[in-house]
C-alpha cells in the first residue's frame, strides 16, 4: 500500500484530465501503431471511394463502350479499359462497394451468430457443449469451395448468395475462439450472483458474459472482413460469385484478365492491386487492433 | 496419455458421420443429374428410358436410407466404389492427379519454411525496428495477395521477360511429368505454383514465428541465460526458438492439409490437372460417388492433421499433459 502514496498526484489526475483534442490523439496512435494508422487510412479512402464512387467517376462501370475497347492507360482512361471498353477505374471504384458490402456482411453475420453461439456453448456446457463442438468441427473441415458450389447451384449465383457462402465457414471459427474466452469467465463468480439473482440465461449470456468477450470478438471480425474480401474475389474469379455486369474486383481478373494479358497486361494488373490493398489495410488495422486490445502482446 | 488419445480418436467419428450426412444431402440438394448430362450431354436428346436404366445402374433409383447406407459402409470398409460420371474406380480416378498435388503441396511448404523461419526470427529479434516493419509489411501482403492474381502475374512476367530476353514466349508446360523421368520439365511446371501458393503460406508461418519468438523471449529462462553470458545467436537458437516453434509447427501442419484439399483457384490459374480440378468437375457433373469420396477424404486429412498436431505438441511440450 505504501507504494501507491509515492505516486505523485498529478499521475492520478491525468485521466480526470479533459479529453486531448482528436489530432493529438490521432498523432499520438500514429506513432503508437504505425502500420495500424497505415491499415486505417486505406480503409477509410476505400470507404471514402465507395460511397463518392457516382459523383467521382464520368463513365458508367456496366454499359459496354466497344469503340474504347482494351484502351491503355492514359489521359482519358486512367487506368485503360476492358474488353467490353468499360473504364477499369471506375469499375474498381464501384467495384470497391461491392467488396466492402461482401466483407462487412459476412464478418458482421458470421461474427455475431459465431458470439451467441460460441458463448452460449460455454455457458450450458456439458453435453450440449460436446455436441455443438462436433458440429462446428464438421464445419471447420468441410471443405469451403465445396460449400460455395453447393449454394450457388442451389441457390444461383448472386452477391447474397456469395454472402451465405462465406458466411457458414466464418462461423464456427469466430465460436470457438469465443468459446474458450467465455469458459473462463464462466468461472468468475459475477455470473454464479447473476444466477443466483435468478436472471434468465439468455439474459446472463447476452448481458453478463457478451460484454465481457469483445476482445476476441473484434479481433475476429477485423480480420473476417479482409478474408471475406479476398474469397469473395476468388468465388468471383472461378464464375461462382457475383455475377456480370456488377462490377467486382474478382470478376473483373475472370476470363477477360487472362485471355488478354499479354496484350492488355492493364485488365489483369489493377483488379489485383485493389484486391490486395484493400485487404492488406484491413490485416494491418486488424494487427494492430489485436495489439492494442491483447495486453499479451503489447510490447514492453 | 493413452485414454487421451482413445477419446480424441473416437471423437473424430461424430466429425466424420457429419460430414457424410452434410455432403450426402448438399449433393442432393443440387439440381441436375448426373445420367441426364452423360446421355445427353449438350443439348443432345437421350432416351427417357435409357436415363432411367442409367440411373438404376448407378443406384440412383434406391431410396435415400439405402443409397446413404451404401455410401457409409463403402467409406467404412474403405471400398470408395466407381466415379458415376466416368464409371472408372474413384481410387484410379484420384490415383492419376494425387502425385501433382501432393508434389505441390510439399514443394509450397518447402518454399514456405524456407521463408518463414528465418524472417520470422529477425523480426522477433529487431522488434520495432524498421527491419521488423519490412517483414511484417512482406508478411500482411502475403496475406493479402490473392495468389491466384499472383499466379496470372507470374505467368504475365514470365511471358514478358522470355519475350525480350529469348525473343520467343515461354509457357511452363501443361502436361504433367513425373519427377523421376524428367526432373526439370517436373520443375518447370510445378515450381511456379509452388512459389505462388509458398509466398502466401510463408506470410501465415512468418507472423507465427515472429509472435511466438517475442512471448517466448520474454519468458525467465532466457533472461537467465542472458545473466549466464551465454552468446545472444545461442540464446536465440538453443533457447528461444526451439520453445517457439510449437505453434509454427501447428500452423504448418493445418495449412498442409489445406494444400491437400486441392488448390483449386492455383489449379485453374496454372491450368494443372490435380484434385482441385477434379473437385470442381465432380461437382459440376453432379458424380455423387466422386464428390463423396473426395470430401470424405478432405475431411479425415484435417480432423487426422489436428490429432497429429495436438499430439505433437504434448511431446514437445512436456507441460501439456492431456487428461
Amino acid at each position: 500500500m505504501a507504494v501507491v502514496s509515492e505516486v505523485p498526484v498529478e499521475a492520478g489526475l491525468e485521466v480526470l484530465a479533459p479529453a486531448k483534442p482528436w489530432h493529438a490523439v490521432a498523432i499520438d496512435l500514429t506513432r503508437r501503431y504505425p502500420l495500424g494508422t497505415g491499415g486505417a487510412v486505406i480503409v477509410v479512402v476505400m470507404i471514402v471511394l465507395a460511397v463518392f464512387a457516382d459523383v467521382l467517376s464520368p463513365y458508367d462501370p456496366e454499359e459496354n463502350a466497344f469503340e474504347f475497347m482494351l484502351t491503355p492507360p492514359g489521359y482519358q482512361f486512367w487506368m485503360g479499359t476492358d474488353q467490353f471498353g468499360r473504364d477499369i477505374l471506375t469499375r474498381l471504384v464501384y467495384g470497391a462497394r461491392t467488396a466492402l458490402f461482401v466483407g462487412f456482411s459476412c464478418a458482421f453475420i458470421g461474427a455475431f451468430t459465431g458470439l451467441v453461439l460460441g458463448v452460449a456453448s460455454a455457458y450450458f456446457g456439458g453435453r450440449f457443449d460436446l455436441i455443438f463442438q462436433r458440429v462446428m468441427d464438421v464445419f471447420m473441415a468441410f471443405p469451403l469451395i465445396i460449400m460455395a458450389l453447393a449454394v450457388v447451384s442451389i441457390f444461383g449465383t448472386g452477391t447474397q448468395n456469395v454472402i451465405i457462402a462465406i458466411t457458414i465457414p466464418f462461423i464456427p471459427r469466430c465460436a470457438r475462439v469465443v468459446r474458450s474466452s467465455a469458459l473462463a469467465i464462466r468461472e468468475i463468480p459475477y455470473v454464479d450472483a447473476a444466477r443466483a439473482c435468478g436472471f434468465s440465461d439468455a439474459r446472463i449470456i447476452l448481458r453478463h458474459m457478451v460484454p465481457n468477450v469483445m476482445a476476441p470478438f473484434l479481433i475476429m471480425i477485423s480480420a473476417f472482413v479482409g478474408q471475406a474480401i479476398l474469397l469473395e474475389a476468388s468465388l468471383s474469379y472461378l464464375g461462382l460469385g457475383v455475377q456480370e455486369p456488377t462490377p467486382a474486383w474478382g470478376l473483373m481478373l475472370q476470363g477477360g484478365a487472362e485471355e488478354y494479358a499479354e496484350s492488355a497486361p492493364w485488365v489483369a494488373i489493377f483488379p489485383g492491386i485493389a484486391i490486395s490493398l484493400a485487404v492488406f489495410g484491413f490485416n494491418l488495422f486488424g494487427d494492430a487492433l489485436r495489439d492494442a486490445l491483447d495486453p499479451k502482446l503489447r510490447a514492453q | 496419455m493413452y485414454k487421451y488419445i482413445v477419446k480424441r480418436v473416437l471423437l473424430m467419428i461424430p466429425t466424420l458421420i457429419g460430414a457424410a450426412v452434410l455432403v450426402f444431402f448438399i449433393l442432393r440438394l443440387i439440381p441436375g443429374d448426373v445420367c441426364e448430362l452423360r446421355l445427353a450431354g449438350s443439348g443432345l436428346y437421350a432416351d427417357p428410358a435409357e436415363i432411367e436404366l442409367c440411373r438404376t445402374n448407378l443406384g440412383l433409383n434406391d431410396p435415400i436410407p439405402v443409397q446413404f447406407a451404401d455410401f457409409v459402409w463403402g467409406f467404412f470398409i474403405l471400398d470408395l466404389g466407381d466415379s458415376m460420371w466416368t464409371g472408372k474406380p474413384i481410387t484410379f480416378e484420384i490415383g492419376l492427379r494425387f502425385q501433382l498435388s501432393l508434389q505441390v503441396a510439399f514443394m509450397a511448404t518447402f518454399v514456405a519454411v524456407l521463408i518463414s523461419i528465418p524472417l520470422g526470427t529477425i523480426s522477433a529479434i529487431k522488434q520495432d525496428t524498421w527491419i521488423d516493419y519490412v517483414v511484417r509489411i512482406f508478411s500482411i501482403a502475403g496475406i493479402a495477395i490473392p495468389s491466384f492474381w499472383l499466379g496470372i502475374m507470374i505467368i504475365l512476367g514470365l511471358l514478358i521477360l522470355t519475350q525480350k530476353f529469348l525473343g520467343e514466349p515461354w509457357m511452363p508446360p501443361i502436361e504433367y511429368v513425373s519427377p523421376l523421368e524428367d526432373p526439370l520439365g517436373n520443375m518447370a511446371q510445378l515450381i511456379w505454383p509452388s512459389v505462388a501458393t509458398g509466398y502466401r503460406y510463408s506470410a501465415v508461418a512468418t507472423r507465427m514465428t515472429r509472435s511466438a519468438l517475442l512471448e517466448v523471449l520474454r519468458e525467465d529462462y532466457i533472461r537467465t541465460a542472458r545473466a549466464k553470458g551465454l552468446l545472444e545467436k545461442v540464446i536465440i537458437n538453443r533457447h528461444a526458438l526451439k520453445n517457439s516453434l510449437l505453434p509454427v509447427v501447428t500452423v504448418i501442419g493445418i495449412e498442409f492439409a489445406f494444400l491437400m484439399g486441392g488448390l483449386v483457384v492455383t489449379e485453374q490459374v496454372f491450368n494443372l490437372n490435380g484434385l482441385g480440378k477434379l473437385f470442381v468437375e465432380s461437382v459440376l457433373n453432379n458424380d455423387y460417388t466422386m464428390t463423396q469420396a473426395l470430401v470424405m477424404i478432405v475431411v479425415a486429412v484435417f480432423v487426422f492433421t489436428n490429432f497429429v498436431v495436438d499430439l505433437f505438441y504434448a511431446w514437445l511440450d512436456p507441460r501439456i499433459r492431456y487428461g
